[in-house]
């Protein structure tokens, strides 16, 4: 049976039919869906489940494999720094059921805080790293990637790109094979237990196990040797095989789906049968320095393809062939379509008010990070999850006592992220004596993802019900001061507005919360809001809510503002900035 | 079958996931391999939107090469014309004239030309322009727009219709299979 799938969906076939029965992850573009299908296609055999962040997620999965289960973890290349404690151990214990790590690169940021090669990992972490470069590949290489991690008792990374994740192409599927659920727990106190007595003499080990698999690699049927025209030798994987395959498809190649430890041998009897060699990848030179070190000639690496951004066809096409693509001039002066907040966004509210009162705003991952662009510009720092209390913390710390309010710091944070890594960033705010106030817009889900439930929802990945998690009852539990958190509506712009003052103007940490849903998650459509052309003065204030409902209308006297009704959600963020009242909803 | 290359770039929330999820199962049910990609996350906010359909005996990279784009579907015309330029020449840009503005336009930040289509002329293509909300409108539904510029482009692949019928019905829920199924006959009519 075939079926069109993307590299996401062949993940999670691909774990269903290697009989995995654990695999969690936190939400992560372009990682997402690869949970998003455990959870809800083979639900009935693998149990599957969100984490609060990506740290916890892989630690529940090396549970699940010292259990004895084949166990999955999936997430976005910047989740694997926040799991990178547990995996470079987990190297050293190695697993009892088979252990893969998939994560999902970004190259060109699509949707990201940067462009990490996490290629890199495998060679730090000395584990083996599997690349699969479509779909169908996708799916084998996650089966073989298991029996890897069980021959050689090592966790495996399973790497992706976006372009191999979010791209679809046809899959042949399988059965699911049927392992036994394991029948006792089993005790092995050295191999799991990394006291320095017991992980000192694992290290050894895990350089052997480097060795094994190099030559594991010659054999291997991830790796393929296609001969063809031998003047030219290509060395690639992942999606620049793909483009380079397209440019020069009568060329040799050496196709690597182990990439690290790459084969040495493989490499050098491929190297010699070929006039020039020619590395295609990614990001960084990562096969380039692993062939350059056996001291084989590489003729051409990184000096062709940019060590920045996305390869694409006609860039590698061009690079390959020696010939220029006709191409006609793009078109010039185009006005952008940036993502923006949507329509009704419980966001946009908040971010009026913030750009009015003038605060340094620490900002956080999510939609909200929107904020910092034009015309709101009211978010002016992000760096990663959860850094937002942390950093507002270190900036009053360093500012000391300040009497202007634009001097002050305001923490912003979705639910999802607060639950990731603010929690603990808050912790270290009233331990420290911090005073800054944080703003957490709690809308009831992981937005920025398409919509994944949160330990605040009551609801987890596979549908059953479970204890929600009370943000306030939480916060006051910390430490912060009941009459300190304070909750208000993100729609009400006056509300926001005194609140802050008030929370400010405290030498102690304040907590301000919203708990209006995503609009687009819980499809909230309340009366579209019209503009009288009358009253309108085209003054332009509403525009700068930022708004694709609003738009301006007519020329000179005759200029309004005017509201599409099939955008409008009825907010009224817009009505609460108009001075001369002409916005009111619909009749 | 020559391998042929389709862009369709819209905007977040039109439905240009849906149209090439139609394209690649026409192609699968005509036994061609196929390849599309697309980039999603922060899309769905009102995004520029572009996914690549590639469709052959055998199809290697899953993105069409700039320049080497056979068909271009324009959801929205500028959106077209930010596209134009990866069409070869000769090649066919359907495009609908209905405006969706940014929302850099929205905001007063940018305005939005008012010469798109003349723009869109100067390129050396077979220019189809396609009333696909009015058409769409037709059918029963406006947001079935989406449907009636796949429609449009179906004329310029050599699929029987049977299997676009059958790849349109296959792709949308039940309930809205009739407005879809006359949405793609109107464009395809066009």
């Amino acid at each position: 049976m075939k079926e069109v799938l993307s590299g996401n969906e062949a993940i999670a076939r691909g774990a269903w039919e290697a009989g995995v029965r654990y695999a969690a992850a936190y939400p992560g573009t372009p990682s997402t869906e690869i949970l998003e299908n455990i959870g809800t296609r083979y639900k009935d055999d693998i149990y599957s489940q969100w984490s609060p962040n990506e740290k916890v997620a892989l630690e529940t999965v090396v549970g699940a494999s010292i259990a004895g289960v084949r166990a999955l973890a999936a997430m976005k290349h910047v989740g694997v720094n926040v799991a990178a404690d547990p995996l470079f151990t987990a190297s050293y214990t190695g697993v009892r059921g088979g252990l893969v790590l998939v994560c999902a690169d970004d190259p060109n940021l699509h949707s990201s805080q940067n462009e990490q090669d996490n290629r890199n990992y495998a060679k730090f972490a000395k584990i083996p790293l599997v690349e699969p470069s479509d779909s169908q590949e996708a799916k084998e290489f996650l089966k073989i990637a298991f029996e890897i991690s069980e021959q050689f008792d090592t966790p495996v990374l399973f790497r992706t790109t976006t372009r191999i994740s979010h791209s679809k192409s046809i899959v042949d599927l399988g059965d699911r094979a049927e392992l036994p659920r394991p029948d006792h727990m089993e005790r092995d106190v050295k191999k799991y237990t990394m006291l320095p007595a017991y992980a000192r003499p694992k290290h050894p080990k895990i350089e052997e196990r480097l060795q094994n698999l190099r030559a594991y690699g010659a054999t291997s049927p991830l790796n393929r040797v296609e001969m063809g025209d031998r003047s030219v030798g290509i060395v690639a994987s992942g999606i620049a095989y793909q483009y380079a395959k397209e440019a020069l498809p009568n060329a040799s190649f050496l196709k690597l789906g182990l990439t690290y430890p790459i084969p040495d041998d493989l490499v050098r009897e491929f190297a010699s049968k070929v006039d020039q060699l020619i590395v295609v990848e990614e990001l960084d030179p990562f096969l380039e320095e692993q062939i350059r070190l056996l001291g084989i000639e590489v003729a051409h690496g990184k000096d062709w393809f940019p060590i920045t951004g996305e390869l694409t066809p006609e860039a590698v096409a061009e690079r390959l062939t020696g010939q220029a693509f006709e191409r006609q001039p793009a078109a010039e002066g185009l006005p952008v379509r940036p993502p923006v907040l949507c329509p009704g966004c419980s966001h946009r509210g908040v971010f009026t008010v913030l750009r009015k009162l003038k605060v340094y705003v620490s900002g956080d991952i999510g939609c909200y990070t929107l904020g910092a662009l034009p015309p709101f510009e009211a978010l002016h720092a992000c760096l990663c999850m959860g850094g937002s209390i942390t950093m507002a913390h270190g900036i009053s710390k360093a500012m000391g006592e300040v009497t202007d309010r634009k001097d002050k710091t305001v923490a912003v944070i979705g639910d999802s992220t607060f639950f990731h890594s603010g929690v603990t960033g808050l912790m270290d705010m009233i331990w420290n004596g911090g005073h800054s106030v944080v703003m957490i817009q709690d809308n009831r889900i992981t937005a920025m993802t398409g919509g994944q439930v949160t330990p605040g929802i009551g609801k987890t990945l596979m549908g059953a019900d479970s204890p929600a998690i009370d943000i306030e009852k939480l916060v006051v539990t910390l430490g912060v001061k009941p009459e300190n958190v304070r909750v208000v509506s993100a729609y009400d712009l006056k509300e926001i507005e005194t609140v802050l003052k008030e929370e400010l103007d405290k030498p102690e940490p304040s907590v301000v919360i919203t708990k209006d849903p995503c609009v687009l998650q819980y499809r909230v459509k309340n009366t579209p809001m019209r503009v009288d052309p009358e009253a309108c003065t085209a003054c332009g204030v509403c525009l700068r809510t930022s708004c694709i409902a609003l738009g301006m209308v007519g020329e000179g006297d005759a200029k309004h503002a005017e509201i599409d009704p099939n955008f409008c959600t009825g907010c009224t963020v817009c009505a609460q900035v108009c001075k001369f009242d002409a916005i009111r909803p619909q009749e | 079958m020559k391998t042929v290359n389709l862009l369709l770039s819209g905007v977040g929330g039109q439905g240009v996931i849906l149209a090439s999820a139609i394209l690649s199962r026409a192609a699968l049910l005509q036994g061609l391999d196929i390849k599309q990609s697309e980039v999603h996350g922060m899309s769905q906010r009102g995004g520029s939107v572009v996914s690549h359909v590639r469709v052959g005996e055998k199809v290697h990279s899953p993105l069409v090469a700039e320049g080497g784009c056979d068909i271009l579907l324009g959801f929205e015309p500028l959106e077209a014309l930010r596209f134009a330029h990866w069409v070869r020449k000769d090649g066919t840009i359907v495009y609908t004239p209905d405006r969706v503005n940014p929302s850099t336009v929205s905001a007063g930040l940018a305005e939005y030309p008012d010469d798109v289509e003349e723009r869109l002329r100067t390129y050396p293509v077979n220019l189809v322009r396609v009333e696909a909300a009015a058409l769409a409108e037709r059918a029963g539904n406006r947001r079935a727009a989406n449907v009636v510029l796949v429609g449009a482009a179906s004329r310029f692949l050599d699929f029987p219709l049977e299997v676009w019928e059958k790849a349109v019905e296959e792709s949308v829920p039940p309930k809205v299979r009739d407005v879809n199924r006359e949405a793609f006959r109107l464009g395809r009519e066009a």
